[in-house]
């Protein structure tokens, strides 16, 4: 594999997925950044504009699998073959069970998990010819202890570590790892819906007193994703500050 | 074969004729096969995206060669 990475990560106009894209950015200068983008682009527009020519929007929508497999070769004809992927696009449908729709718990479910599915399968093409590859699925916390009102996004995210965990097991002789990390509360993203008080009840529950800062992420998706971390696969790391 | 697959197995223990899978063949197993199908693309230009096609071809180290010598790329 050459030195330089192209790198593609969903959900980049987050505030995860833009400190995420930031940190790659700021330390490897060789590295190429690819920004899944949906509509809603601002974030990552200003990104790319600052980092032009090593940062580029990149449109996706992460449960069609026509944009994953257009996205995939369009980062090979301007950069070269995928190496890292970051699957970090999701959404929350919060609803106690007995009132949840179909529709929340499909649509969650297809955001989620389904698209995780289909990015590791578009990538899995340019990584496994290459014989290197980095895959770092976003889970959460929710998945490893489930609050009320998540059972679409719990068993979403649940489904993203068992995913992994099989998938690396799948590729473990092939250069490629993959990993989840599962982080409890983002300073910056907000559950939808919760009160500040919600919000500091929260922070105070948390042995570390604060939520984690997207840059906390950050650093172990960087890492996961580097040379050095050749033989961490199959893991679904709690990033939580201690919260259980 | 052997070093692509990091096989125990050396070079010369291969038959020809002989099974790759199953209890009678040399120990691969599916993941075995995917990067067999990966080396064959990379190095005989030889694209297998059927299975039950890639289940005939990777019987055994001959039929992986007649596979190859079919298409033309030999």
């Amino acid at each position: 594999m050459s030195d330089q990475r192209r790198i593609l990560i969903t959900g980049a106009n987050g505030v995860l997925g833009c400190v995420v894209a930031r940190h790659f950015l700021e330390r490897d200068p060789d590295c190429r950044v690819f920004l899944g983008v949906r509509e809603k682009r601002d974030d990552a527009e200003a990104l790319a504009s600052c980092h032009a020519g090593r940062a580029f929007l990149c449109p996706l929508e992460v449960t069609r699998a026509d944009d994953w497999q257009e996205a995939v070769a369009r980062i090979e004809a301007e950069a070269g073959p995928l190496s890292v992927l970051v699957n970090n696009a999701g959404c929350h449908d919060d609803a106690l069970l007995a009132h949840m729709t179909g529709g929340q718990w499909a649509r969650v479910l297809d955001a989620n998990l389904n698209a995780v599915f289909l990015g590791c399968q578009a990538a899995l093409q340019p990584m496994l010819r290459e014989r290197w590859g980095r895959i770092i699925n976003i889970a959460s916390l929710s998945a490893l202890h489930p609050p009320a009102g998540q059972t679409n996004y719990a068993a979403a995210k649940a489904g993203v570590i068992g995913l992994t965990q099989s998938l690396a097991k799948e590729t473990a002789r092939l250069g490629i790892t993959v990993n989840a990390l599962c982080p409890g509360h983002i300073e910056g993203a907000p559950p939808a819906g919760w009160s500040v008080e919600q919000l500091q009840a929260a922070r105070r529950q948390t042995p570390m007193r604060r939520f984690a800062r997207p840059e906390e992420i950050a650093a172990v998706v960087f890492f996961l994703a580097s040379r050095e971390a050749s033989y961490m696969t199959g893991a679904a790391l709690k990033l939580d500050g201690a919260l259980v | 074969m052997a070093s692509e697959l990091m096989l125990e197995v050396a070079a010369g223990d291969i038959t020809d004729d002989g099974p790759l899978f199953g209890p009678e063949g040399i120990g691969l197993d599916s993941v075995d096969a995917l990067q067999l199908v990966v080396a064959i693309e990379k190095h005989f230009k030889l694209k297998i995206s059927d299975q039950t096609k890639a289940r005939e071809i990777l019987h055994s180290v001959d039929s992986i060669a007649k596979a190859i010598e079919e298409a033309g790329l030999g």
